[in-house]
């Protein structure tokens, strides 16, 4: 591990306390030590969602640190198993709510790989294309609150309205800004209107530009740098022993992402490179997450030139809805409609796990089929609730100000840590 | 102007086009709407949208006075409660709401906290009315920046003293009103009471 | 993952160094699935981990599913990741409905930590050896194991108006 800034505590317990110390000693005879515990959140204007953290303070330096989480548990993965697999989907969204994209292509693709269907190429571009669009986003509202919490508060301003510009490329596309539902199993619920595209190349042209203009910001700011460099640092070796993945990794030097290991969607045709960090101080993190928001640019770019056409969601009508027009002249077709709209579709008994790379680390989704038309488990591999794990080491024996810095950068998303 | 240059009718005219008169409560409810300090208090989804983008310059808070948002309930007038209510979370927030000083008003914005939203398991309240009062509820899933500036406004339009009868104005349904526990209004009037028993004789008949 | 006949090598050179420790194996979906004995999970994941060929070094998750119906009826699913031949391997490791008990791989993994304080929090099974085995997502005073099959999901009926008077 890196050197801890004060290893050593600096209670010297033999030292002679000075007079009016000295004056409460007769007090209180068993008083020795000076650490003290308190209590950070679930309500506080620093923790990215209701998160409590009890730390033992000597002073100002953190000697222990516990997270309390919980405090925002649903009961989704539960509820899941109640509703039929399509409208699973609205409810797995939820989870981790800013990388809302993410969680739908987690379950939607493990289901697809349990029931054997296929999904087209326009589907897996567009699929492409809209996780890339909900990575930079993820990247924007961390950014933005992080940047707040060092007290680079125009950060906040400049960041949402990026995001602004994304979510209406999301209700464009879709009619809602945030928890689309777009994905469904087989592809996607409708193909992208017409005059989307030069908007998304519009946003694609203007975002590295405003990535440079934050950096210009940020990067050589005295303040930023003396909170940010070798802070937190985490050896790469406790990282994967802790399970930690994404951007906290690549910051610690090890280039391990999904997109590139496993082959899924249209990753495999597309060009870019992942953004890989030397130290793994909070630096690094910030550096390495500013970076990847350029590569998912290039990614957009690279996918809108490249768009195939043809239809957008599988043509199984097991397991997609027919289109409405067809349900006036076909009867097959409304059967089928009633079925899946009714019961919904059921699979075959089996379990799969299938995990991508979120803006946060790998989302593994579990699904456990029984051959009914409800599934029997899903659940959720959230980055955040493991990378979680990460934070005691990198907030020990250092400032509570270096650990909300730390906490920042950490990005945990506490929606997908409680499920 | 001196003494004397206007007499008698000039005077009392002069007076009149210059000087409101009101009451002091009508003054204050003013005042108390145009200058809210809400909570910095972000549960899930919904606070994404609200607090941090209805602060945000597309949909600016700021320009309705509600720009200083505080972190300590002590100093803040307005709970956003944006997002699910968990069980582990209902005490903290019931804490939270204590420690606001009067006058103070919470919002329940989205699905989730009104009335539990989609989630209707173990783990979420079913609507945060179940252990606190609250004075506006905002539907959506997440609602729109737009749709919590609208029902911030009509907080306001609320504690102004005008509150927007809505629906109840346009059907002729003016005592249906339902009073939360507690508060001053609990009790509803006698010709209140028997507006309302009378409405629900008309729509059960 | 490992194909068909490379799961099958790989249960053989286990049986030399763990005999008896892998009940069964599973190739569907793609995915090599490895059926363990319960009481012998820790040999057979030490064994993934650091036998010089394998490296299965990396635990992505660890997650409970209740098969309710059949018997035993909790399995414990590790989901094993290879990072230099980029393999993913499942062992699963059954559990009986009455104290459900297992050993606890965080000396292995550090990663398992929180992931089998929620196995415990939801379903109840004990793992051996766990520095802190405490309820992390529930109220710690909170009754009862939620996600196994036979715990309703809650909630409550929506009641409206006219139907409280209507219907009682």
């Amino acid at each position: 591990m890196a050197e801890p800034r004060f290893p050593q505590s600096m209670i010297d317990e033999d030292a002679a306390l000075p007079t009016v110390a000295s004056l409460y000693d007769e007090l209180d005879e068993d008083r020795t030590t000076e650490v003290m515990t308190i209590n950070i959140g679930p309500h506080h204007p620093a923790t990215h969602g209701v998160l409590r953290l009890v730390v033992d303070l000597e002073g100002e330096i953190v000697r222990d640190l516990k997270p309390v989480i919980g405090y925002v548990h649903t009961g989704i993965e539960k509820s899941c198993e109640d509703k039929s697999y399509w409208k699973v989907i609205p409810f797995v969204e939820r989870m981790d709510y800013v990388s809302f994209f993410f969680q739908m292509e987690a379950y939607c693709g493990a289901v697809e790989r349990l029931i054997g269907l296929e999904i087209l190429p326009r589907a897996k571009y567009l699929r492409t294309i809209m996780l890339e669009l909900n990575r930079i986003h993820s990247h924007l509202v961390w950014l933005g609150t992080t940047a707040l919490d060092l007290g680079a508060i125009s950060m906040l301003w400049y960041c949402f309205r990026e995001r602004d510009r994304i979510l209406d490329l999301f209700e464009m596309a879709t009619g809602q800004r945030m928890h689309t539902r777009y994905f469904q199993v087989g592809g996607v619920i409708e193909d992208i209107p017409v005059g989307w595209e030069e908007k998304c190349r519009s946003f694609v042209h203007d975002m590295p530009i405003r990535v440079g203009q934050y950096e210009a910001l940020l990067d050589r700011n005295e303040v930023f740098l003396q909170r940010t460099k070798g802070v937190g640092i985490v050896s790469r070796e406790r990282l994967l022993e802790l399970g930690v993945t994404g951007p906290l990794l690549r910051a610690a030097g090890e280039p391990w992402d999904l997109r590139k290991a496993f082959d899924y969607l249209a990753y495999p045709e597309m060009d870019f490179n992942i953004p890989v960090g030397t130290v793994g101080d909070n630096y690094d993190r910030y550096r390495v997450r500013l970076a990847e928001m350029v590569e998912s640019t290039k990614i957009i770019g690279q996918a809108l030139d490249a768009l195939p056409g043809g239809p957008f969601i599988a043509d199984d009508r097991k397991y997609v809805l027919p289109p409405r027009s067809e349900l006036s002249t076909s009867m097959e077709s409304l059967i089928h409609h009633f079925k899946l709209v009714t019961e919904g579709y059921r699979v075959d008994p089996g379990e799969i796990y299938y995990a991508i790379e979120g803006p946060r680390g790998e989302l593994g989704c579990f699904v456990l089929a029984d051959g009914s038309s409800k599934p029997a488990r899903v659940h959720f591999r959230d980055p955040s609730f493991v990378n979680l794990q990460a934070f005691k080491d990198m907030a020990m024996d250092s400032y509570v100000a270096d650990m909300i810095c730390s906490l920042g950068m950490l990005d945990p998303i506490l929606g997908g840590v409680d499920r | 102007m001196l003494r004397g240059d206007l007499e008698g009718e000039d005077l009392e005219k002069y007076v009149e086009e210059r000087v409101v008169t009101t009451t002091f409560e009508k003054m204050l409810n003013l005042a108390r709407a145009n200058s809210i300090f809400p909570l910095t208090f972000g549960l899930a989804c919904c606070a994404i949208e609200a607090p941090i983008a209805i602060v945000t310059a597309r949909y600016d808070l700021a320009r309705f006075g509600a720009e200083a948002l505080r972190a300590s309930p002590r100093q803040a007038d307005l709970i956003i409660l944006s997002g699910r209510v968990s069980i582990k979370m209902a005490p903290v927030v019931r804490r939270l709401y204590d420690q606001m000083l009067e006058p103070k008003w919470a919002i329940s914005m989205g699905a989730c906290s009104s009335s539990g939203g989609m989630f209707a398991n173990y783990a979420v309240v079913q609507g945060a009315d179940k252990f606190m009062p609250i004075d506006m509820h905002i539907p959506g899933c997440p609602p729109r920046p737009e749709a919590v500036m609208y029902g911030f406004n009509k907080l306001q339009r609320k504690i102004i003293g005008s509150p927007d009868q809505g629906w109840r104005q346009r059907y002729n349904a003016a005592g249906t009103e339902e009073w939360a526990r507690g508060g001053p209004a609990s009790k509803p009037s006698v010709e209140a009471a028997e507006a309302y028993e009378l409405a629900r004789e008309l729509t059960l008949a | 993952m490992p194909d068909g006949p490379g799961l099958e090598l790989l249960r053989g050179e286990i049986e030399v160094d763990a005999s008896g420790a892998v009940l069964a194996t599973s190739f569907e979906k793609e995915r090599a699935v490895l059926i363990v004995d319960a009481a012998r999970v820790l040999d057979v994941l030490a064994w993934l981990r650091d036998t010089p060929g394998q490296g299965y070094r990396f635990l992505s998750s660890l997650h409970v599913a209740d098969y309710l119906p059949a018997e035993p009826r909790f399995g414990v699913h590790y989901e094993l990741l290879n990072r230099d031949r980029v393999e993913r391997l499942r062992v699963k490791a059954m559990l009986p409905s009455e104290s459900p008990e297992i050993d606890s791989a965080v000396d292995l993994f550090p990663t398992a930590n929180f992931q089998e304080r929620e196995a415990y929090d939801f379903f109840g099974v004990v793992f051996r050896g766990h520095p802190e085995l405490t309820r992390i997502l529930l109220p710690e005073d909170y009754v009862g194991w939620p996600q196994r099959r036979d715990f309703p999901v809650g909630g409550e009926p929506v009641t409206f108006t006219y139907s409280e008077k209507r219907y009682g």
